[in-house]
């Protein structure tokens, strides 16, 4: 088997005349901390849909350990292990910080409403497993003692946190993270990235994460993929993509001869 | 002053059985934001359910507890399933449409309801079986408690408080207020929507099953087109409590009920409708999300 988890495999998203990505291709490998980054409207959350079911690619496809998603809902392929967070924040605002984690822990826990309604020890039981590893997540993220608040009520730097650990509790092989630090200041980035460095090891979670912060990707991220209207323009490590005239020019603009 | 408190018992008798088929309108609206108006035909069916299979076994003429919870089980079954294949055959294939499409199928599918009940069990009312007997279980001084009036209580909040159970302490319930709250969102965490709105639709149908007997119980006089009256009263208490919230539902209900039963003894029998949804107009004017129900303000 290889070492790859997951790969984009000429990727395409069209919507009517617009190629919002193009024929875009990519491995992140098991293990791997990778980043994706771009200008703004370059398609990268775009890719993450794909990657999700969120859309289904125009052309192309997307492998897990190479099996293709082609075709699944986002359910079936959050299933598989593959699992996001959101660039605005989104949030089951109604419910509680754990509820919001229970949702997520659903899909590995298995017991019949006869089951609930007669509230027989296999329902109690794992009902309490459940609720424990969502309080261990939470504590994680030090978010354990509002675990009882409704989760509208955190304010903004927590409730990212949380999509975080709601996304963990689906006991993902790999987390997509949109923008995980925007909005946040220099200190809590920092502290975020030390986190989501940390979860990693713990959990032997692969990462993949968009952000628009380049001293936080080039600082964490171990391969870069660089997209430009829906285009790979580079790929590598941070110091090939620093060093690199395109994304130089992508961010940039280029200088026009007078 | 006796009487006073008689109305009061009668109001929550009728205001639970109000809940009941309120709660199916607001649970359909939480998750699908859509009002199912098939709803009060799902009852209807309910109610003839139980009254072909009591005569079918022959327990129309064995009035008692057992026949009550056969009924009750056959009752909740068949709407259960009605309720199931109404939404799978009519709503899901507009699961993409503009709200407006499905509402309006939802009316197509209340009126192919309650025609072809006419059809098939024919236009001229029934007679319900005699479920149990209604005597007078005890008195406290001149105020009767009959056993009527108990079961339909008895009965109702162990519906409601079953439901309670079910929706927040249960992980189905933990989904259905996920994907009421957001299904995309819902769905990448592995919760398949499909599946909580067909759970939805099988508990809210199942809850009209219990109110079709309670009711044909109650006034043993049933007919295809008994659901009209009762459904709308039930959607005006599924608004006046805030439709979408489960509390509201059964609050809404119970003021419901009990404002029917006061106008009928204090004021007019004549003015029973009129008030109920005079309730409608007024709410609808002052709090606009309904006594319960959180009003948002868009932001521009």
């Amino acid at each position: 088997m290889s070492d790859v988890l997951l790969e984009a495999k000429n990727i395409t998203m069209q919507f009517g005349g617009l190629k919002a990505v193009d024929s875009l291709a990519f491995q992140v490998k098991k293990g791997q901390l990778a980043g994706l980054i771009g200008p703004n409207g370059a398609g990268k959350t775009t890719v993450f849909n794909m990657l999700t079911g969120v859309y289904q690619p125009t052309s192309g496809a997307v492998f897990l350990e190479d099996k293709s998603l082609q075709g699944l809902k986002p359910y079936e392929i959050s299933h598989r292990g593959v699992t996001r967070t959101f660039q605005n924040i989104r949030l089951f605002k109604g419910l509680s910080v754990l509820d919001n984690v229970l949702i997520a822990g659903h899909q590995h826990m298995h017991y019949g409403l006869f089951a609930a309604l007669l509230q027989t020890p296999h329902f109690l039981k794992s009902e309490k497993d459940l609720r424990d590893k969502a309080m261990e997540l939470l504590k994680i993220f030090h978010l354990d003692e509002k675990a009882h608040e409704p989760s509208s009520s955190l304010p903004y730097g927590e409730q990212r946190k949380l999509e975080i650990v709601r996304a963990l509790a689906t006991d993902p092989k790999i987390i997509l993270l949109d923008e995980p630090a925007a909005g946040m200041n220099h200190s809590e980035t920092h502290h975020l990235m030390e986190t989501i460095a940390k979860i990693r090891e713990q959990f032997k979670l692969t990462v993949l994460l968009i952000e628009h912060d380049m001293k936080l990707v080039m600082g964490i991220c171990e391969n870069i993929i660089v997209l430009d209207h829906g285009i790979k323009i580079e790929e590598g490590d941070p110091q090939k993509i620093q060093g690199s005239q395109k994304v130089i020019e992508a961010y940039l603009g280029v200088e026009e001869g007078l | 002053m006796q009487d006073f408190i008689q109305h009061i018992i009668n109001g929550v008798s009728l205001g639970s059985i109000y809940a009941l088929i309120a709660l199916g309108y607001t649970m359909v609206y939480g998750i699908l934001k859509m009002i199912n108006f098939a709803h009060s035909d799902v009852y209807m069916v309910g109610a003839f359910a139980a009254y072909y299979f009591a005569r079918f076994l022959g327990i129309e003429n064995n009035p008692g507890i057992t026949t009550l919870i056969t009924l009750l089980v056959v009752s909740m079954v068949c709407c259960s399933l009605l309720g199931l294949a109404i939404e799978r055959l009519a709503y899901r294939p507009l699961r993409k449409a503009p709200k407006l499409n499905i509402l309006i199928t939802a009316i197509g599918v209340s009126l192919f309801l309650e025609y072809s009940g006419q059809v098939v069990f024919g236009a001229d009312p029934k007679v319900f079986p005699e479920v149990m007997k209604d005597f007078v279980l005890f008195k406290i001084g001149d105020i009767e408690l009959k056993s009527f009036d108990i079961t339909v209580l008895i009965v109702s909040v162990i519906a409601m408080l079953a439901l309670e159970f079910l929706i927040f302490k249960t992980k189905i319930g933990r989904a259905m207020r996920a994907v009421s709250s957001n299904a995309s969102v819902a769905s990448l965490l592995g919760v398949n929507p499909d599946r909580i709105i067909a759970f939805t639709f099988i508990v809210g149908s199942s809850l009209a099953g219990v109110g079709s007997v309670l009711v044909g119980m109650k006034y043993p006089k049933i007919d295809p087109l008994m659901g009209m009256m009762i459904g709308l009263k039930a959607f005006v208490a599924a608004v006046l409590g805030g439709i979408g919230n489960v509390g509201g539902a059964v609050l809404g209900a119970l003021i419901m009920g009990l404002s029917e039963e006061m106008v009928v003894a204090y004021l007019s029998s004549t003015y029973r409708d009129a008030f109920a949804f005079g309730i409608l107009i007024v709410i609808l004017i002052f709090r606009p999300a309904g006594l319960l129900g959180k009003y948002s303000v868009e932001k521009v």
